[in-house]
């Protein structure tokens, strides 16, 4: 087990009063991602209502996706849910014929105590749909961590051999991505003589892996932290504890720590790192000795954080939903290790941040950019504060080292526009 | 339970938040889990807001969830009227404090003991009103609340010297009601009317006893602000008018009633020849349909959609001012069906009630309309199927949120409207056309098709023939013809026999196509 040497760093913890994502977006990137399924959503008009207007176009491009909209008769109990999720699954099986149902559980399910994960088998047996719930509410969860009681839930259903006679531990990576950077991973990983038996999700749900006792698992996103107990708890795989492949120093050692566990030694990867970096070079001088402000919705703030230090930007707060100080040990250790190397002073990480409050440190700081959602972009963009918004680093390419430009773009675009603006309004 | 992909209207909350944030100075606080707060993206994204959108959540988590909200609520409001200072603080309810049955109310009594600001709680249930419902409710709600805290037994009311109007509904988030604002006012300034208020938009809430001042009330659109003018007639006996001055008939309408209200008052004015001078030289609608233009478009058919004032004012427009032939016109606006079907019944072959977007889709599907005016989701069941679409409603996207001035009201907007109506008809057109002049490889479709139909052969007039008509009905002509050859087993399709199918199927449109060309 790894030591927690990140008493340097302060943690600090808000009101939770603050904007983000309902997790039930998850549906847009994970629908995407897997192509033989449908995602139920199990909620009210308000849900529908966040959907539709969060996926913009993609709605019109008649997606895998549905709501079951409750209404009064299913709220007071008058109408039978069993019937009721039969009927309309029925519906998508004969139009759609996807290979699995995703539930959705919401807040609404939630208080009314439907019983999902009892009607689920029962139908699946019925339909001859594999029904997998995972609840994505939020009561319990911010933004991308949908993903994560997705993943979790899918997880549990990946069959599970008994012990093989392999020549490596197999090796499984957790996480959504894009295809291509999915891909990009799984080279820099062959390139270290590593072969990955396989990733959750696959393309299609008809693919999940194998996953044996003691195989090793490794996440890719900061906010899969479910995904992983489940994992390590009812698949006895073993975790690797990396830090998380964004940036190229992330990405460096996160390959670094998956070849320490094989006991490989990594080749080519101090000059791969360092060429990333060079490349960057007009990016740097950009960000050098500015500061950013993370008000925090997505999980992904320390990662970027630590990107960004290396970057050589000052850090002054990194606001997050939730922090899993073990689940992101080593990604924290990695940030405190990275500002110490800068000399920079450590951040301040605030779980559950309060946005009045951090908005007033936003005016006493002053910093060159806030990293926030678009319910304060516009304003604060008002108030000639730089503003990056946080969703598209959610839908963004930002793993691997070819990826590094990607991130860097997104920060510099509104620091270059301030230069823009005092040249040619001031 | 039902399926649903998409929807017109939202749920109750937003209406209750577009209400709020359309004051000044007023603070919502929302009872809802986190996430639900997505109101404020849309208000600064869409509406592109520069100031902090004023509503907070007091979140429902699973604390909550087990031990009630307890203080949250209270100190949460405590705190915004703190922080804020607002003049009133809002409670909203949402779909998850519905089933919670928290005693809201009783939270509201007990914060306001202690706040500067006054606190509602809003009125609106989740599960038996929509969006606009909700809206329209909340600002009937906050009036009364003020009125009655002002005029304890309504006492005389001292009117404006001069005639004056409230300008009642246009909010956030409202289709074009910035602009919509702008002309009503220039209207109403042209008439030498006073504008005493406009309400909810920019107003604080202490200006709201003042509304009893004005001599009438006008309701631009139907959807928000009807129970506030109603409540107002039957409390302050003020009268008020419903009519939307969209489109020239119904501006002219529009500006009579207010004569018909000012002579009640003992006011002589007769607007005709303001009336004429604007129908002649401000708006060029008029004008317009009588060109050669618009000729072109007489007998066209269209499918209107939208919200109930948008889609009944704009069905009236196509069919009195411009001859087109609305085929069928509709609302999602369900609560108010029989005042729709009331408007546009004697025009309207067809009338479609619903706030299911697939029935729509369907009969665009079936009809083939020249062009079609609805909402974002029309736009997009046109892109679909080649057919231009106007968006003349909400819901919408953030380029229905335009820069430049584009009310839909008032001599202006009748211009707009009419730009609007003609680059959606010339639009398809040039489509037509380029297809009619080989602007597609023709050959190469027809052959494509050609290959699946079974031993039926085509003569060569009847090949040629079928491959003048445009793209979009070809393949249907096509195959409604060769239905019919082999209903009456007939293996060479002849022109004549081309000419007879598409007459046998009676459709309208294809007969058009054929014998236009
Ligand atoms: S927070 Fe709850 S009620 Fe709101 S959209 Fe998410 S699941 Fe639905």
């Amino acid at each position: 087990m790894n030591m927690l040497k990140t008493e340097n760093l302060t943690f600090e913890c808000e009101t939770g009063n603050y904007h983000t994502f309902c997790p039930i977006s998850c549906v847009s990137w994970l629908y995407q991602k897997i192509e033989d399924s449908f995602f139920l959503v199990i909620g009210t008009k308000t849900c529908g209502y966040f959907l539709q207007n969060a996926m913009g176009v993609m709605i019109f491009a008649e997606p895998r996706y549905a709501m079951a909209e409750l209404e009064e008769g299913d709220i007071s109990a008058q109408l039978n849910d069993y019937q009721e999720l039969k009927r309309l699954c029925l519906e998508i099986k004969t139009d759609r014929n996807p290979s699995v149902i995703f539930w959705i559980g919401t807040c609404t399910t939630e208080i009314i105590k439907m019983d999902l994960e009892g009607i689920a088998p029962k139908l699946e047996k019925e339909l001859n749909v594999p029904i997998v719930v995972a609840r994505a509410n939020g009561l319990d969860y911010a933004f991308t961590q949908g993903e994560d009681t997705v993943l979790s839930a899918m997880a549990q259903r990946c069959p599970k051999i008994s012990i093989q006679n392999h020549k490596q531990a197999p090796l499984i990576i957790f996480g959504s991505l894009p295809e291509s950077t999915a891909n990009q991973l799984s080279q820099e990983l062959t390139k270290q003589g590593i072969s990955i038996s396989g990733w959750l999700p696959e393309r299609k749900y008809t693919q999940l892996p194998e996953i044996s006792e003691g195989s090793y698992v490794v996440g890719v996103n900061p906010f899969l932290s479910r995904t992983a107990t489940t994992l390590m708890r009812r698949k006895k795989a073993k975790l690797i504890r990396a830090p998380f492949p964004i940036g190229p120093d992330g990405t460096r050692a996160w390959i670094e720590k998956i070849c320490s566990v094989y006991q490989i030694e990594p080749k080519g990867l101090e000059e791969r790192e360092e060429k990333i970096w060079n490349n960057l070079s007009p990016y740097l001088e950009i960000v050098k000795n500015k500061s950013v402000f993370f008000m925090g919705d997505n999980l992904l703030e320390i990662s970027l954080a630590r990107f960004l230090a290396r970057c050589g930007m000052t850090i002054y707060e990194i606001g997050i939903p939730y922090m899993d100080k073990r689940f992101q040990s080593a990604e924290l250790e990695l940030l405190e290790k990275t500002c110490l190397e800068k000399q920079h002073f450590l951040p301040k990480i605030v779980e559950k941040p309060d946005n009045y409050n951090q908005i007033e440190r936003i005016y006493d700081l002053g910093p060159d950019l806030v990293i926030t959602g678009m319910a304060h972009a516009n304003p604060l963009e008002a108030r000639n504060i730089n503003t990056k918004w946080s969703v598209e680093f959610t839908f963004a390419q930002i793993h691997g080292f070819g990826n590094a430009g990607e991130i860097l773009k997104l920060v510099t675009r509104p620091l270059q526009r301030k230069s823009m603006r005092s040249s040619s309004f001031v | 339970m039902k399926l649903a992909y998409w929807m017109y209207t939202g749920p109750a909350h937003i209406g209750t938040l577009r209400i709020a944030s359309s004051f000044k100075n007023v603070h919502a606080i929302m009872h809802a889990p986190l996430g639900d707060d997505y109101f404020n993206v849309m208000q600064s994204m869409l509406e592109r807001e520069r100031n902090f959108t004023p509503v907070t959540a007091s979140i429902v988590d699973r604390h909550v969830l087990a031990q009630g909200s307890k203080e949250k609520v209270i100190d949460n409001i405590t705190r915004k009227d703190k922080e804020e200072n607002p003049d009133l603080v809002i409670l909203t309810p949402t779909c998850t404090s519905s089933i919670l049955q928290e005693d809201l109310a009783n939270f509201v009594t007990r914060a306001s003991y202690n706040t500067k600001a006054d606190v509602l709680l809003a009125d609106v249930n989740h599960y038996r009103v929509n969006e606009l419902q909700a809206a329209d409710k909340t600002l009937a709600q906050i009036v009364q609340f003020y009125l009655q805290k002002e005029y304890k037994n309504i006492p005389h009311i001292n009117k404006t010297k001069t005639p004056s109007v409230n300008i009642i509904g246009g909010f956030t988030l409202g289709f074009h009601n910035q602009h919509d604002l702008i002309e009503l006012k220039k209207l109403f300034t042209e008439l030498n009317i006073d504008i005493n208020l406009i309400i909810p938009e920019g107003i604080n809430v202490h200006q709201i006893k003042d509304l009893p001042q004005a001599w009438f009330n006008i309701v631009p659109y139907r959807e928000t602000g009807l129970k506030t003018a109603e409540y107002l007639k039957k409390y302050f006996n003020m009268p008020y008018i419903d009519t939307t001055p969209m489109g020239l008939e119904q501006i002219t309408q529009f500006i009579k009633e207010i004569e018909n209200i000012l002579s009640k008052n003992g006011i002589q004015s007769n607007f005709d020849e303001y009336i004429n001078q604007q129908n002649t030289f401000v708006s060029q609608a008029a004008w317009f349909s009588r060109s050669v233009d618009c000729q072109n478009l007489i007998g066209k058919r269209a499918v209107v959609f939208g919200d109930a004032t948008h889609a009944a004012n704009f069905a009236k427009i196509l069919h009195n001012e411009m001859g087109i032939e609305v085929i069928c016109a509709g609302t999602y606006c369900k609560h108010d069906a029989e005042w729709f079907e009331k408007e546009v019944s004697n025009f309207c072959q067809q009338i479609l009630i619903t706030d299911d977007f697939n029935v729509v889709g369907n009969y665009i599907a079936e009809n083939e309309p020249d062009a079609i005016f609805g909402t974002q989701m029309e736009r997009h069941i046109g892109k679909r199927m080649n057919i231009p679409c106007g968006v003349i409603s909400s819901p919408v996207h953030i380029q229905n949120f335009p820069l430049s001035y584009k009310p839909f009201l008032g001599y202006e907007g009748s211009n707009q409207i009419a730009d609007l109506i003609y680059n959606s008809f010339t639009l398809g057109m040039e489509d037509h056309l380029l297809e009619i002049f080989g602007g597609h490889d023709t050959n190469q479709k027809f052959g494509d098709t050609n290959i699946s139909s079974t031993q039926i052969v085509w003569s060569k007039q009847a090949n040629e023939e079928l491959n003048k008509i445009p793209g979009f009905v070809r393949n249907k002509v096509k195959k409604k013809t060769e239905e019919y050859a082999s209903k009456n087993q007939i293996r060479e399709i002849t022109l004549e026999i081309m000419y007879a199918a598409v007459r046998f199927v009676t459709n309208k449109k294809l007969i058009k196509f054929l014998t236009k060309i």
